[in-house]
């Protein structure tokens, strides 16, 4: 999936002139916590953060409070040297954008212009509707070994039951390098047939998987 | 003269059958029946025989689209796939004969039963028929057609102004009668089942909280595969009572599933017939104590349809009409009636063998995470008594 599938593309922002308190007060009213700075090409030069006012703004249980602080110019604040991202990018590549840099949101560029942006929640959201668990549905845990092929074989018995499949996840063993644990959500709440179909074609089913307890 | 307790039963309920193989099996109702004639707990001047739901009524909380569509697969003149729309014609809730009729029929029960309670012709009432919690306002869903609770919820609130308490412990989460009411303030809905993490549906966290004003009037409390008996219990005892505290329903209306049970074949909560013995006389204590004892229990799930469902269901019809439990053996004539048909050997006494299974590991920790689900659940409301 394409970045530009799921960034918000009406973007809220402010110019280098702006003062720290307009900031604050967009990022109130607004409920958000990044603003992009554009110059007046449309380009973005900065980015502002929630956590960047923060540190700049006077404690409210400082006896000093020195008001011109409120006054100073976003130019003077901002980050400059951002870390953007493509609407042809990848969600997974930005997802590792987000994770490596420990930033909470990637302003999205093209020819020059901002067109969009994707915060740390919308991806989230992303990754709740991969695993399919904004849906009814039944999951179910099958260890497997690590061999090519094995994917065939387990969507096999969901191809002869005619069950639809909502999502499948491939995680790491824990227990082994040899297995790997496939996590499937289908959409039935009767999944005794699947399961002994599994069970039938030699497969190890974990439903539920709780560790110390063996069924 | 005020009756106890109304059974609402007729032959009729037995056509909401999706085939000879679906786990979802209502020769339960017979059963459940059968062991109150048996036991001499019930006698024919306290059943009542349903009506059906008119188009009318199930409109409260349906879609006409969606029933007209169901009013043609039961013809058999429905010949597209519909199952990604409608939800029916799926392995979980295939077409069958006159499914409309059959589904209005379970619907009709449960506003039978509201109506003996609510027009003061009885305490209590028992639509084992009903419980459909999975119903969608415009979709079929897990085994449900129409949700009977949401009509009937509708209905009470249009035809008596009463504010309703939904209690639900089907150990699947109550997803259909939640999001009808979900926007909803008048309307208080309470479930307790099996986490989503594996189970169907997979909703029912705890802060599925309500939406809007009904923020604050829909209670989740997931509890953990291998909960078993004390835990759900202790669970279910501090969830009825503070939430009943809080929003000060006029009546109840509590859906029985009885697939929480160790032997049933879909979940994994490892409860035993203790549990079943008391969820329907703490309802019945909760419903005496703030709503005038206006009390409808309706069935649900529960797909050990033989060792435990029986049982489990007479329990609330007794608590609705005796002051102790039965205890020790179960008639030998029901046992005898029904043994050759089943396919496992029947519990031939009201309670489990102790120990019904080997000790699960990690029971402790268990218990602590419920607790802590609980206490995150009840934190609204319980803060809110602190500061009043």
């Amino acid at each position: 999936m394409l970045i530009e599938e799921i960034m918000i593309k009406e973007v809220t922002t402010l110019s280098p002139s702006n003062t720290v308190k307009d900031a604050l007060q967009t990022m109130h009213h607004k409920k958000i916590r990044h603003i992009p700075i554009l110059s007046t090409e449309g380009m973005v030069i900065g980015i502002v953060t929630d956590r960047d006012l923060k540190e700049i703004v006077p404690s409210s249980i400082s006896e000093i409070i020195d008001h011109s602080v409120y006054d100073t110019a976003l130019a003077d604040v901002m980050t400059t040297n951002l870390i953007i991202g493509h609407p042809m990018d990848f969600v997974e590549e930005a997802a590792v954008i987000f994770y490596d840099n420990k930033i909470g949101a990637l302003p999205i560029v093209s020819n020059n212009q901002l067109v969009g942006i994707i915060t740390e929640t919308d991806l989230l959201y992303k990754y709740i509707e991969l695993t399919g668990a904004h849906q009814p549905g039944s999951q179910i845990e099958v260890r497997v070994p690590n061999v090519p092929g094995i994917l065939f074989e387990v969507s096999k018995v969901f191809h002869e039951q005619k069950t639809n499949v909502l999502s499948v996840l491939v995680y790491p063993d824990k227990e082994s390098d040899a297995t790997k644990i496939l996590v499937i959500r289908i959409n039935s709440m009767n999944p005794l047939s699947i399961i002994q179909g599994l069970k039938d074609s030699g497969f190890e089913v974990l439903w539920p998987n709780v560790p110390g307890v063996v069924l | 003269m005020k009756k106890e307790a109304t059974f609402i039963f007729s032959e009729e309920q037995l056509g909401y059958s999706f085939s000879d193989t679906h786990p979802f099996n209502q020769k339960r109702i017979l059963l459940s029946l059968d062991l109150l004639k048996k036991s001499g707990a019930i006698q024919d001047s306290d059943i009542v025989p349903p009506r059906m739901a008119t188009d009318d009524e199930l409109l409260l909380a349906h879609d006409s689209k969606f029933i007209d569509i169901v009013k043609k697969a039961g013809k058999g003149e429905l010949h597209e796939d519909v199952s990604d729309i409608y939800g029916i014609g799926t392995d979980d809730t295939p077409i069958f004969p006159n499914m409309h009729e059959a589904s209005a029929m379970l619907v009709g029960g449960t506003l039978t039963a509201v109506d003996e309670v609510m027009e003061g012709r009885s305490k209590y009432a028992l639509n084992l028929g009903g419980g459909l919690h999975h119903g969608f306002h415009g979709r079929a869903s897990g085994f449900c057609v129409y949700n009977d609770s949401s009509v009937a919820i509708k209905y009470m609130q249009e035809k008596y102004g009463a504010r309703v308490l939904y209690i639900d412990t089907d150990a699947h989460h109550g997803d259909g009668v939640q999001w009808s009411f979900y926007d909803d303030p008048s309307v208080c809905t309470l479930s307790i089942h099996e986490t989503g993490r594996y189970l169907f549906p997979g909703t029912g966290n705890i802060t599925e909280r309500g939406n809007g004003t009904g923020y604050g009037t829909s209670f989740n409390f997931p509890i953990d595969a291998f909960t078993e008996d004390e835990s759900f219990l202790s669970v279910y005892k501090a969830a009825i009572t503070e939430v009943t505290e809080f929003f000060k329903p006029d009546v109840i209306l509590t859906q029985n599933g009885a697939d929480a049970h160790y032997f049933d074949p879909l979940t994994h909560l490892y409860g035993t017939m203790a549990i079943y013995k008391e969820i329907p006389r703490i309802a019945r204590e909760i419903a005496d104590q703030y709503c005038n004892g206006r009390w409808i229990a309706v069935g649900g799930g529960g797909y050990d349809i033989w060792r435990v469902v029986p049982r489990a269901w007479a329990h609330i019809w007794l608590a609705m009409t005796t002051d102790s439990a039965p205890t020790g053996p179960l008639p030998a004539d029901w046992l005898t009636a029904w043994q050759e048909q089943s396919p496992v050997p029947l519990i031939p006494t009201w309670e489990d063998p102790n120990p019904l299974y080997e000790p699960i590991p990690r029971k402790a920790e268990i218990t602590e995470k419920n607790e802590q689900m609980l206490s995150r659940a009840l934190h609204m409301i319980r803060n809110e008594k602190m500061n009043k």
